[in-house]
């Protein structure tokens, strides 16, 4: 499958948005550990603003940055990917649940969905278009980005895909560890048009990647860290405008390899 | 453009209320029985209804993959044995090989409640869950389609999608992108979403839930009851399928952008949803048979339905809910329904609104309520809705 990727958000540690990282991506600038931080979304109406978390800042945080330069990004298909969902907003219920008397807040329980995210990024751009959220435990980057050059591919359309994941409150932390909180977003087309950065050939592998032993320090041993942070090879390769073949994992037993090629 | 539709559906097995199979369904569908029973899970709301699965007890995993063991994918695993599903997959695997079949499938609630019991099992004053609790096989969302690829032998692509009532029927358009793509020639699609403390008092927070079994499109409804099942289909290209397969005929899906838990007064969503589907199927509205109503029985979702159904269709389609009889199924019901809507196609029948003698004076659309009508049936709609905006639809039927 082919598509073209232009339009890229990003928001990490250290990497405050695509714009201000990009050098740094490339590999031209020193990147530094700084903690990441998602400020409430602008471009909700402020009674929804107020009711959005971390994940869900997150997300429209590196959403907006990649349809900046749309001129009607609420035309776009989108597709969500998080492993961990809004994990704050599903600890609160549940400790709720826990504690005697503790009632669960309605707000809490409708902003638990797995994409909630995506309604508030369909309700602030105003958009109609067809959404789906999903899910891949590690390998949710991979899935995600699986689903949009699929949808792209099979419907034709350009699809917005971001993939984000914040820590998991404690109990939950210790069984599930997320190290930072991760987003990033990128505009999938069918065709060229101005601004697009790279060609993408995908194709699914029904073997184990072999990975190489995983980078200990620096900016790409992020990946590690967060599942949406497993775009960082990708996001990489595409802030080089380098040429690139990418193994990505979707579990222990299948892969994808992606074929980036700048335009 | 590759070509969507139409898929056939060479394989399809549900777990209800009213048991493991379709045919325990199919009966109830005709008998007018409701699977709904005053609430006895552990933890409930006081005085709610739900349409729980009962036998879970001996649909453990196999001992290979007993780290997946939680409620939802026991339910998964009831919906294996039942229907002759595992035969069809073999089947199909031996066709297409496992590389080339993809598992897509849809959950709301995937197996939190083993996190709940995890959280009820923890020592006095202790904060850390149990040592053995296992969140990636189970809490985690991609714990369902990792079960059901490993169980059935599978090497295609694994894809949890989440897009909460909607859950089930979104995963059949992921399934059908990935085979029109090329990356699949066949899909296990569906859902499975099973009975926990969160959704039960979730929805008791949001006053949704009904003091009765649910009565959809009564002009006195007054809210949901919860249903655990699980839907699954094996879907495949049409041409490669026996000639008188059922079939899917197209889908659509659109975003509400309006709120998180209340749908666009006007269900400018769901007409959205609705009017992609028939162009995804190239089918007029007056082609379309019958539709089975997302209907949850809620004073906001009914009436919004009501609108959007009579926008498209006027008073010319009968239209139902049959969340009277497994109550709402959440992540699972848009797979469980598109079954439904197999059962009505093939048995050409009509199911009217359970308990629920005449519906709601001031609803426009043709809803049947009351009785079964018998009707010869070409082609059934199938309406999903969702918490975050989210619909989609589902049209299914014959070659024509």
């Amino acid at each position: 499958m082919k598509c073209w990727i232009g339009g890229l958000g990003v928001l990490g540690p250290g990497l405050p948005g695509w714009a201000a990282s990009e050098a740094m991506l490339a590999g031209t600038q020193p990147w530094q550990m700084a903690e990441a931080a998602a400020a409430p979304p602008s471009i909700l109406p402020p009674t929804e603003r107020r009711r959005t978390g971390p994940t869900v800042r997150f997300a429209l945080a590196a959403a907006a940055e990649a349809t900046e330069r749309e001129p009607d990004r609420g035309a776009l298909e989108t597709v969500f990917a998080t492993s961990n969902g809004d994990g704050a907003t599903i600890a609160g219920i549940l400790d709720a649940m826990h504690t005697p008397d503790g009632a669960i807040s309605p707000t809490l329980f409708h902003n638990s969905v797995h994409n909630a995210a995506a309604g508030y990024w369909h309700i602030a751009v105003g958009s109609t278009a067809p959404s789906v959220s999903l899910g891949g435990h590690d390998g949710t980057f991979a899935a995600g980005l699986l689903s949009a050059v699929t949808g792209v591919v099979a419907r034709g359309r350009a699809v917005l895909l971001c993939a984000y994941d914040t820590p998991l409150p404690p109990p939950l932390a210790e069984c599930r560890p997320t190290a930072f909180p991760f987003a990033t977003a990128m505009v999938l087309r069918p065709a060229q048009v101005a601004g697009t950065r790279a060609a993408l050939t995908l194709r699914y592998v029904a073997e184990p990647l072999a990975e190489p032993v995983p980078p200990t320090e620096g900016l790409d041993a992020l990946a590690a860290g967060n599942p949406a942070a497993r775009a960082l090879p990708l996001l990489r390769a595409l802030a080089a405008r380098r040429e690139t073949l990418i193994g990505l994992a979707l579990d222990e037993t299948a892969h994808l390899e992606l074929q980036v090629t700048p335009c | 453009m590759p070509s969507l539709w139409p898929l056939a559906m060479t394989g399809r097995s549900t777990v209800t209320a009213f048991g493991a199979g379709t045919e325990a369904l199919r009966r109830a569908l005709h008998e007018r029985r409701t699977g709904l029973a005053p609430c006895a899970f552990p933890g409930a709301p006081e005085g709610v209804w739900a349409g729980q699965v009962t036998g879970l007890e001996a649909a453990a995993p196999p001992p290979a993959l007993s780290t997946f063991d939680c409620r939802n994918n026991r339910l998964a695993e009831l919906a294996l044995r039942s229907d002759d599903f595992e035969a069809a997959v073999a089947a199909a695997r031996a066709r297409h090989g496992a590389d080339r079949i993809a598992v897509v499938v849809g959950t709301s609630t995937a197996g939190i409640e083993e996190t709940e019991r995890a959280y009820t099992r923890r020592e006095p004053g202790a904060d850390s869950l149990p040592g053995d609790f296992d969140y990636a096989h189970t809490h985690d969302l991609h714990a369902l389609p990792r079960y059901l690829r490993q169980r059935l032998g599978l090497r295609g692509p694994a894809i949890a999608v989440s897009t909460a009532c909607t859950s089930g029927a979104r995963a059949v358009m992921e399934a059908a992108a990935l085979i029109a793509a090329g990356v699949a020639d066949a899909a296990v699609a569906g859902g499975v979403d099973s009975l926990c403390r969160l959704t039960l008092n979730g929805f008791a927070s949001l006053e949704l839930l009904s003091r009765g079994p649910c009565r959809p499109c009564a002009g006195d409804r007054d809210g949901i009851v919860i249903g655990e099942a699980a839907g699954l289909l094996l879907l495949e290209r049409a041409e490669a399928a026996p000639r008188d397969a059922l079939l899917l005929l197209g889908a659509g899906a659109s975003s509400d952008g309006h709120h998180m838990s209340s749908p666009h007064p006007g269900g400018l969503g769901a007409v959205g949803a609705m009017r992609a589907a028939l162009e995804a199927a190239g089918l007029g509205a007056a082609e379309i048979d019958y539709i089975n109503l997302h209907g949850t029985g809620t004073r906001a979702n009914d009436a919004m339905e009501d609108r959007a159904v009579h926008h498209l269709f006027g008073d010319s389609v009968p239209c139902s809910s049959t969340k009277g009889w497994t109550g709402h199924t959440l992540g699972a019901s848009g797979a469980v329904e598109a079954v439904i809507a197999a059962l009505c196609l093939e048995d050409g029948l009509v199911p009217g609104c359970l308990n629920v003698e005449t519906p709601d004076p001031d609803f426009r659309a043709q809803v049947a309520a009351g009785a079964n009508r018998a009707a010869p049936l070409r082609r059934v709609m199938s309406n999903s809705f969702g918490f975050g905006g989210s619909n989609c639809a589902l049209i299914l039927g014959r070659a024509s």
